[in-house]
């Protein structure tokens, strides 16, 4: 381990814990050391004595013998996660100074094992966004070149994980935040089946679209993280009673034998070149170590958007019904109650807050909520019922996660349509509830660009061992190959 | 397909309980117009006999005992109040029925 460098996986740092050749809080210190250093705008706050105590404690473990694997691992968390007295804004003026008085069901697995929080980190304003453009705080920065973006709206973990200031982030997924960022960022993103892992404590978005998942530097840390967070939580009355499960069961399997399908629909005109060369490549490679591609058709993929930006914001204005300025939060007062509402919101909300409210306020409306609201969830269950039909027949679906690389700041805040696009290719997973990783599949331009893998509900194993047999190969391919 | 005029964006606003500037108007006018459009290419979708998925989970009701459960303390329930808004045990707001 180079000194002032942290481990890149939890693997990797695991073995150094348990050799005794580092500490858990000497890789904290290193790790904060390396956030407050950060100069991408990556973190909103860092909590080093609440981090320092956890190390230490986790130390003792170690030390105790058999700690679990995420045992002293530091981590960072988007700030829309619930922490217990730690502030949580959601990147929103509305929730600045917020202070929670309980934790988010997920941070409390990560806490039972013993890893490390290292604090919050940036993100869109309530998840809004696919650039953490956003963000109340200010755009979060792209390492590989700090006048991109880093995608969003998980942004600021992606970074965190990219930058090695920290060796895993949790980020949320509601049409692709989690797996867009990391595919911009160079780095593993994951969201799970929805039903996989609770919601509880973490700042409501689109409530039948959510989940919280991974960013990390390997397909393995994923799963591993994923092993902490399923599972029923009674506090969360959606997620699913299903047996624990060894997620990394498959890493090893390679592809051999598994049909992997290739929708056409998701190699579309204005995607960039370079990331089509990459995908292409990819699907390659895949076949070359035994995998038979078959290509399918989703031919609903076109409509997917419009469903999204239906039913996201529809929900999402229900959701954030609750910033009032009564009970928590900012609060500018009025001559009477609903003008004390209408300015609360109207200060506390950044424009694409607004923008969505307003969409999804109309969308339920009186007069449209057939027209609209119903009209998306019924074209939902048509996209769904495709992808359930194509699944009978291929094992997993690959496609890229983005149709373009990183994009320079400021390029597409003024249309929100063209923002909305960046997310074509990973919405529909979400709509449909389905499993998907992005895992780093070359550059295009110096850039990264990244790779989806979308399984079947509840079949991460599979997407997993598609998502670690790329990542094999791609370690094996020389460098002007992958690239 | 429906463009948007802007008492649209203001009604819809006035719902939403959001304040809006004069330009906040305009801009989301005209943004929103073009939201609207890609979203309005729905309507070439035959659905006439498919029903709408609010959720997509195989679940239906899901039930617990009737068991008491510790909550909130008080304080910690009040913690993150704004200025002036509680009245000992109480959350205190402005009144919504006009004294007469």
């Amino acid at each position: 381990m180079t000194a002032g460098a942290l481990p890149r996986t939890i693997r990797e740092a695991g073995e150094l814990l348990r050799r005794r050749e580092t500490s858990s809080v000497e890789l904290t210190r290193t790790a904060l050391g390396r956030a407050h250093a950060d100069r991408h705008n990556a973190w909103l706050r860092l909590c080093d004595e609440r981090a320092l105590a956890q190390a230490r404690a986790a130390d003792e473990r170690l030390k105790a013998g058999d700690a679990p694997p995420l045992c002293g691992i530091p981590w960072a968390c988007k700030d829309i996660v619930g922490t217990r007295d730690v502030e949580t804004t959601a990147a929103s003026r509305i929730l600045a100074g917020y202070v929670p008085p309980y934790s988010a069901t997920v941070v409390e697995r990560l806490d039972l094992p013993g890893a490390v929080m290292l604090g919050k980190t940036n993100l869109d304003e309530f998840a809004m966004g696919s650039s953490n453009e956003n963000s109340a705080f200010g755009p979060v920065k792209n390492p590989h070149d700090p006048t991109r973006v880093p995608g969003g709206s998980s942004g600021g973990s992606a970074v965190a994980v990219a930058a090695g200031e920290a060796i895993f982030a949790l980020g949320t997924d509601t049409g692709g935040s989690i797996r867009q960022p990391a595919a911009l960022c160079g780095v593993v993103g994951m969201k799970p089946t929805y039903g996989r892992v609770s919601r509880y404590g973490v700042v409501a978005f689109a409530s039948s679209l959510d989940q919280v998942g991974p960013l990390s530097n390997s397909v393995e840390d994923a799963a591993l993280v994923c092993e902490a967070l399923f599972g029923v939580d009674p506090n969360d009355a959606t997620t699913m009673p299903l047996p624990a499960e060894d997620l990394r069961h498959d890493l090893d399997k390679g592809v051999r034998g598994l049909k992997l399908g290739v929708p056409k629909e998701f190699f579309i005109e204005g995607m960039e070149p370079g990331v089509e060369r990459a995908v292409r490549q990819a699907l390659r490679e895949l076949e070359r170590q035994g995998a038979e591609l078959v290509d399918v058709s989703l031919s609903m993929t076109d409509h997917g958007l419009a469903v999204y930006y239906l039913i996201q914001p529809a929900e999402a204005s229900a959701n954030l019904a609750r910033y009032d300025g009564v009970r928590y939060g900012l609060r500018v007062e009025g001559p009477d109650l609903l003008q004390t509402y209408r300015r609360t919101r109207g200060q506390g909300f950044g424009a694409e807050v607004k923008r969505r409210m307003i969409l999804g306020t109309y969308a339920l409306s009186s007069g449209y909520y057939d027209a609209y609201y119903v009209k998306a969830q019924k074209v939902r269950t048509l996209i769904k019922a495709e992808f359930d039909r194509v699944f009978q027949t291929v094992d997993a679906l690959v496609t890229p996660t983005s149709p373009t690389v990183a994009f320079p700041i400021g390029a597409k805040v003024n249309d929100p349509l063209s923002m909305y696009l960046n997310d074509i290719f990973t919405l529909p997973v979400n709509i449909a509830g389905l499993p998907g990783i992005s895992v780093p599949c070359g550059t295009s331009d110096g850039l990264p660009v990244g790779l989806q893998v979308i399984a079947g509900s509840y079949q991460e194993r599979t997407m997993f061992r598609v998502a670690a047999a790329y990542e094999r190969a791609a370690a094996a391919m020389p460098r002007s190959a992958a690239a | 397909m429906s463009t948007l005029d802007r008492s649209v964006v203001e009604h819809a606003a006035h719902l939403a309980r959001i304040a809006l500037t004069e330009e906040e108007i305009e801009r989301f006018t005209g943004q929103l117009s073009v939201v609207l459009g890609a979203v309005d290419r729905l309507k070439d979708v035959d659905t006439s006999d498919v029903s709408p998925t609010a959720s997509v989970l195989p679940l239906d009701n899901v039930l617990r005992d009737d068991e008491i459960r510790p909550g909130l303390e008080l304080e910690q329930a009040f913690r993150n109040v704004p200025p002036g808004g509680r009245d000992g045990d109480l959350f205190r707001t402005q009144s919504t029925l006009e004294s007469r």
